[in-house]
């Protein structure tokens, strides 16, 4: 059994956990990130990767509408690497409210977020994929953000000022006495070690999971779980973030993510955090509702589906729509009588900063620590860890910087030997329940058309040539790998996917026989538990 | 306009076998449509070896499989063929692709283990006669030194000594491939075999590391067109038995096969146009009229009769859209799960197979498609291998076997 001291414990490596990490680190205070599967393996994962300009909330939530504004410009000065900096359309098409619509510029203007009605000729002509139908349009300062190198370039500079990461390490009990968490006692997911932190405080980042974590320490925190399924479209549909004009609703963005355009989104209450994956049914709705937008959705080629699970916190009794509504909840648990325990959730990817720098604030009163936040104005530069996420990134250095015997493993996204090589030596500790699954996440490997069904045999024959897998290992790794990928692959299946799934289906059954032999290396805990129970009003 | 006899819609392993026994019999036959899967076969000719698949059940004897799947779902298409046609249909398709280059072997009335580029050991029935030693050394857990290159990304061997932990004598060796650097494909690297003087550079390099053992095994990239050749040579070469393992796609195997066919066909008069997929399809009671190919490189053709063999999504014999899933050709009734949801299911590996690989073409005895009303949709139009409903050929093992031996029937029932 290993026992670790810390001063403080994050627990979640979303995006709040890691630009935590990062804040606490520019402070001088030792913090160490612990995350029970992988980085952004929640909602922080499961998004659209928007760079809201705030114009979604106006309406809605003029607080969020101005912190949305304030960040997207701090992001876009000090972490360009991570954005794409779009710009984006709001429009309307025939039917939709018309009201909402000519309330739009007036509302944008009193929360400070930029806003320019188009003709209806330009809009079109900016973004050729438009309806004909459309009857308003303004365009606004939307941009994308790839919420996996933004984690992991804040991850790699909290770590290279002394910071410490585990991932695999879920907290499974803490031991609370006198009024403060003093021992928090994890299992390693991977090998099963128990690990015994010993912090000073400990902060509760661990979004949808937050009133998990926080009834360890006999904290409740009241979180409604509410589902988001997206699809992703084979080719870039639009240049800009296109948004349709009317009150938040589902299937109304499309967000670029490089070479490719994500689509989304639907809201489906769920019983739990755990297990959520897109169905059938919700693709179909997304796809039937966003194509009076853009009508080419109803023929284009989609790659696949992916769902995330999105917290709503009520800090009051349940049902308490105006807590509900709150951009993030930052709680004290003193007043739960836990003095060294805070949770940072909800929020939104584009406000991850000032959800980091608030809730380090907070720590560091409790701390004693007077070190101001540095993230408003420092830049956060960008990591080698970070860097293979980047769609088109793979192609380039194939083309500009290959070595003479490399050969490429995943053709998709022209993944090279040397570049999975580069990621195996730089995050040693990664493996978890599938390398496979860890590489993926780290880089475009299983994201193109074939969705691993090529390169997953392929990389698992490279993990065993370098010794990385032995015996039947590297087998079952694939196999949780592949059903990983299938969550998402198997709500899209028609036209070509299906052929693809088809091909997929004949090489790993037909061919090797891999329903046969060892079973997947985990009996993911993701598996059937979420049933959607209904959906939100 | 030239009638033909027969129109044989489809190139996948069913196609080519329905050219094969019409023109044997013959019969004018003319060829086109997709290749489908055939780039992607591993070689093995698999009969049938897991029912019911649910509970995984493995058997030795295809022909007792055969038996009891017959007895427990009588819409399977192997119901439609009795075991002397599946003989028969092996026998001639074997023995056309044996005068053709590409050996086969089996073990009457059983199934063999046979090693995939996994790892795994695969039931088969008839497997490439370049295979066999494998086979045997497996069984006798014989030393042997698997051999892969550098460059070459479809075989670990290392991966394959890893998984056949059962094999304690198997060894690997990684090599460069003479002539050659970078990336390798095997198709280049079966060509340049047919080179003796690459024969010997190659087991130059590998011999010195095999002193101790009985059998060498290689990614299958012994020759081409001459395999059996190109093996024995090997043999003398290092002294030892020597073995291929089919790599993961692209692999040797497809090409080979296709090689094949393409040398063997056209001497028994078969027309192919190859690649053309049909576009329109015309059906009377003289036959039916026919476009390959689409533009200005289409072609018109006219046939009395018709074999229907153009596989399923990969081989677009089926497409689906969002709601549906539609014969390609003639727009015949499919048989399929009543919405998408159920197509697949959350498990890829689900021992039960997808719902939607059941759903196909609907036939009567004689292999005729049935139209709406469970009609023969035309006295003259047959149909054979995957695109036929009630069967999953990956979970059953039973591809190339149900191609052939529905070719067969299709053919003869004419």
């Amino acid at each position: 059994m290993t026992t670790l001291a810390t001063r403080v414990l994050i627990i979640g490596a979303g995006a709040t956990g890691a630009g935590l990490l990062r804040d606490l680190a520019l402070r001088g205070v030792q913090a160490l990130l612990i995350e029970q599967r992988d980085v952004n393996s929640g909602a922080s994962g499961g998004n659209h990767g928007l760079l809201h300009s705030g114009a979604r909330y106006v309406a809605s939530d003029r607080e969020a509408a101005m912190e949305c504004r304030a960040e997207g410009d701090i992001l876009r000065r000090l972490a360009p690497q991570c954005i794409d900096d779009a710009g984006g359309l709001f429009v309307a098409v025939r039917g939709d409210d018309e009201r909402y619509v000519s309330d739009f510029p007036g509302l944008c203007a009193k929360s400070g977020v930029p806003c320019r009605a188009l003709e209806l000729g330009t809009a079109r002509a900016m973004e050729p994929a438009l309806s004909q139908d459309i009857i308003a349009a303004f365009a606004v300062q939307d941009g994308a953000v790839d919420p996996f190198m933004l984690s992991l370039d804040n991850i790699a500079q909290g770590l290279s000022l002394g910071g410490g990461m585990r991932r695999n390490l879920a907290a499974v009990s803490m031991d609370v006495r006198h009024g403060r968490v003093g021992r928090v006692e994890c299992r390693d997911m991977t090998t099963g070690e128990n690990v015994t932190i010993e912090p000073e405080l400990v902060i509760n980042a661990s979004g949808a999971w937050a009133g998990l974590i926080a009834a360890l320490a006999g904290a409740q925190i009241g979180i409604l779980y509410s589902m988001g399924s997206l699809v992703i479209t084979q080719d870039r549909i639009a240049t800009r973030v296109i948004n349709r004009l009317r009150p938040p609703s589902d299937a109304d963005i499309l967000v670029p993510g490089g070479t490719v355009s994500i689509l989304g989104t639907t809201s489906i209450r769920v019983p739990s955090p755990d297990g959520c994956r897109p169905s059938v049914a919700e693709t179909d709705r997304i796809i039937d509702d966003a194509r009076a937008m853009l009508p080419i959705l109803e023929r284009t080629r989609y790659i696949r589906a992916y769902a995330g699970v999105r917290p709503l916190v009520s800090l009051g009794p349940a049902g308490d729509d105006r807590a509900v509504s709150r951009g993030f909840a930052l709680i004290d648990h003193a007043a739960d009588g836990v003095d060294n325990f805070l949770t940072i959730t909800g929020g939104k990817l584009t406000t991850y900063r000032l959800m980091a720098e608030k809730a380090a604030d907070l720590a560091c009163a409790k701390l004693g620590v007077s070190a101001p936040c540095r993230t408003r104005t420092e830049p956060l530069p960008p990591s080698s860890l970070g860097r293979w996420t980047e769609p088109g990134r793979g192609p380039k250095s194939w083309v500009e910087s290959r070595a003479e015997d490399d050969i490429v493993l995943c053709e998709c996204e022209m993944v090279s030997r040397g570049v999975i090589d580069a990621i195996l030596d730089e995050a040693k500790d990664m493996r978890g329940r599938s390398m496979l699954k860890a590489i993926g996440m780290r880089s475009r490997v299983g994201k193109g058309p074939c969705q691993g069904g090529f390169c997953g045999p392929r990389i698992t024959g490279h993990l065993y040539d370098r010794e990385i897998s032995t015996g039947t290992q590297g087998l079952a790794e694939l196999k949780t790998f592949t059903e990983r990928r299938w969550r998402g692959f198997s709500p899209i299946l028609w036209g070509v996917p299906l052929m693809q799934a088809d091909l997929q289906e004949a090489l790993h059954c037909g061919a090797m026989d891999l329903e046969f032999g060892p079973p997947p290396s985990t009996t993911d805990e993701e598996s059937e538990k979420c049933q959607a129970t209904g959906e939100l009003p | 306009m030239k009638k033909y006899d027969v129109m044989v819609i489809g190139s996948g392993f069913a196609g080519m076998a329905a050219a094969l026994f019409a023109a044997r019999r013959g019969l004018s036959v003319v060829q086109a449509g997709a290749t489908g899967g055939i780039d992607f076969s591993t070689g093995f000719i698999d009969l049938l070896a897991v029912h019911p698949i649910a509970e995984q059940k493995v058997w030795e004897d295809p022909f007792a499989a055969l038996a009891a799947l017959r007895r427990d779902l009588p819409a399977h298409p192997f119901c439609r063929v009795s075991d002397g046609e599946i003989r028969l249909a092996l026998e001639e398709f074997t023995s056309f692709l044996g005068e053709h280059g590409l050996c086969y072997r089996g073990r009457e009335g059983k199934n063999t283990l046979t090693l995939t580029a996994a790892g795994t050991m695969k039931p088969t029935y008839l497997l490439p006669c370049t295979a066999w030693s494998g086979v045997e050394a497996w069984e006798a857990k014989a030393p042997a030194l698997l051999v892969d290159f550098y460059g070459l990304k479809g075989l670990s061997a290392r991966q394959i000594a890893e998984v056949r932990g059962d094999w304690p004598g198997l060894r690997t060796a990684r090599v460069r491939f003479p002539g050659m650097g970078g990336e390798l494909y095997p198709e280049h690297m079966a060509w340049s075999m047919a080179d003796p003087a690459r024969r010997e550079e190659l087991s130059k390099t590998v011999a010195p590391l095999a002193a101790d053992v009985q059998y060498i095994g290689f990614p299958a990239i012994l020759g081409m067109t001459d395999t059996g050749a190109v093996l024995s040579h090997m043999q003398e070469l290092l002294g030892k038995k020597v073995f291929e393992i089919p790599t993961l796609p692209p692999s040797i195997a497809g090409p080979r096969l296709r090689a094949a066919f393409d040398r063997g066909l056209p001497p028994l008069g078969v027309r192919t146009c190859t690649q053309k997929l049909i576009t329109r399809a015309v059906c009377s009671d003289e036959g039916f009229q026919f476009t390959a190919g689409s533009g200005s490189t289409s072609v018109e053709l006219f046939a009395h009769s018709a074999i229907l063999a153009s596989g399923r999504f990969f081989g677009k014999g089926l497409k689906a859209d969002r709601h549906s899933i539609r014969e390609a050709v003639f727009d015949l009734p499919v048989t399929q799960p009543e919405n998408r949801s159920l197509w697949h299911r959350p498990g890829f590996f689900d021992p039960r197979g997808h719902e939607v690989n059941q759903a196909g073409i609907e036939t009567d005895n004689l292999l005729r498609p049935l139209d709406a009303d469970g009609q023969p949709f035309h006295p003259r139009l047959r149909a054979a291998g995957a695109i036929l409903a009630h069967q999953d050929w990956m979970r059953m093992k039973c591809g190339a076997g149900l191609a052939i031996a529905t070719a067969y029937k299709a053919v003869i029932s004419l």
